[in-house]
């Protein structure tokens, strides 16, 4: 993949991502499935709440209007989890670029692109 | 969220909720801890010696796709709300091993910053969520591009639909089995009530990943990986 592609797909993914967070006040508001079944068979009070908050329950806190306040914690959950699944993945991809540098393949299936030494630029 | 045994108006906003605190036992929260332990320790293991480049773009913006679909809560009948797992779709997109990770992160980010979930819940939460629904959604993938065997048409749509659905009905079935073990609600009680209402939220985690896998075949077909060749515009056309 092209640099070019790789930030287009990035940007792409996450444009989609923030505009499905942008439309998230639409979202029901009804208990969700495990909630339904809590309350129906009188479980629900066991439930305890959290030791602390952040931004809980997906309301931006400080922010009075509901609408924004989820908009805002939708946007900020989006940026928070592409950063760290990136970083994570950039984490892996350096120790894979260098157990196909090494060659060694100690275990695990053969990366597709990396007989031994192979040291240049990626496919694609 | 507020866990009230008065009566209460319908909380007003997405209330996406994974097992709370207090739902499991000290010792099944414990295993559940391990149990994600081991799983996630083999996903590091397998993605950090074959995690190709595209393959990082690509879990950051499934990550990003799923954390925020599953703030959309969709109506399910009966005044009940289901939202998307996203497992399924994540192991299609990125192989099941990065699945787990997209999924553990987005569920951990979920507990840790959004309080969906609990701390304690926070293994079975990774477990149910994001491990075993990877690894069978891609399993059952996995079989159906071997039945399509690169024919278009509505076999690798259906096996999708299928995969996602069963997902659900998988993870519904663990947190049925994990509440009956913690004696928070009886086997007999809690595990129809839970595959009943999941069996219909499954519905829709089957047509929202049938539509995101078709609209990635179509759009940009190189960003999945085929355990075997498909076709190239293969999908609901």
């Amino acid at each position: 993949m092209t640099k070019k592609g790789y930030v287009a797909l990035l940007l792409v993914g996450i444009g989609i991502a923030l505009v499905i967070a942008l439309f998230s006040p639409l979202a029901s508001s009804s208990p969700d499935g495990l909630e339904r079944v809590a309350e129906d068979k009188a479980f629900l009070d066991k439930g305890k709440d959290a030791p602390y908050e952040v931004i809980a329950d997906y309301a931006f806190p400080w922010v009075d209007n509901e609408d924004v306040a989820t908009i805002l914690a939708g946007i900020v959950g989006v940026l928070v989890v592409t950063a760290l699944v990136l970083a994570l993945g950039l984490g892996l991809r350096a120790l894979s670029k260098r157990a196909a540098i090494a060659g060694t393949n100690l275990a695990g299936p053969a990366p597709p692109t990396s007989a031994g030494g192979k040291t240049g630029p990626e496919e694609r | 969220m507020a866990y009230i045994s008065l009566p209460t108006p319908a909380l007003p906003y997405p209330t996406a909720m994974h097992i709370p605190d207090g739902f499991l036992s000290g010792p099944v929260a414990g295993v559940g801890y391990a149990l994600a332990a081991v799983f996630v320790a083999i996903a590091v293991w397998r993605t950090n010696r074959s995690l190709g480049e595209k393959s990082v773009p690509l879990m950051g913006v499934t990550a990003a796709c799923i954390f925020a679909a599953q703030m959309m809560n969709f109506p399910v009948a009966g005044g009940t709300s289901g939202h998307l797992l996203g497992a399924t779709l994540a192991a299609i997109l990125v192989g099941p091993w990065a699945a787990i990770i997209v999924m553990t992160s987005v569920i951990g980010v979920q507990g840790l910053m959004f309080q969906d979930g609990g701390l304690s819940a926070l293994g079975f939460n990774v477990f149910n969520m994001g491990v075993i629904t990877a690894l069978l959604g891609y399993g059952i993938y996995y079989l159906t591009t071997l039945l399509a065997n690169g024919q278009r048409g509505w076999i690798l749509p259906t096996g999708v639909f299928v995969a996602s659905w069963i997902t659900v009905m998988l993870a519904a079935f663990a947190t049925s089995i994990e509440l009956a073990v913690s004696d928070t609600s009886p086997l007999n009680v809690v595990l129809p009530a839970m595959m009943g209402v999941h069996a219909l939220i499954g519905i829709g985690e089957g047509l929202i990943t049938t539509a995101a896998v078709t609209f990635v075949l179509t759009t940009r077909p190189d960003l999945i990986e085929q355990p075997q060749r498909m076709a190239p515009q293969g999908g609901l056309s």
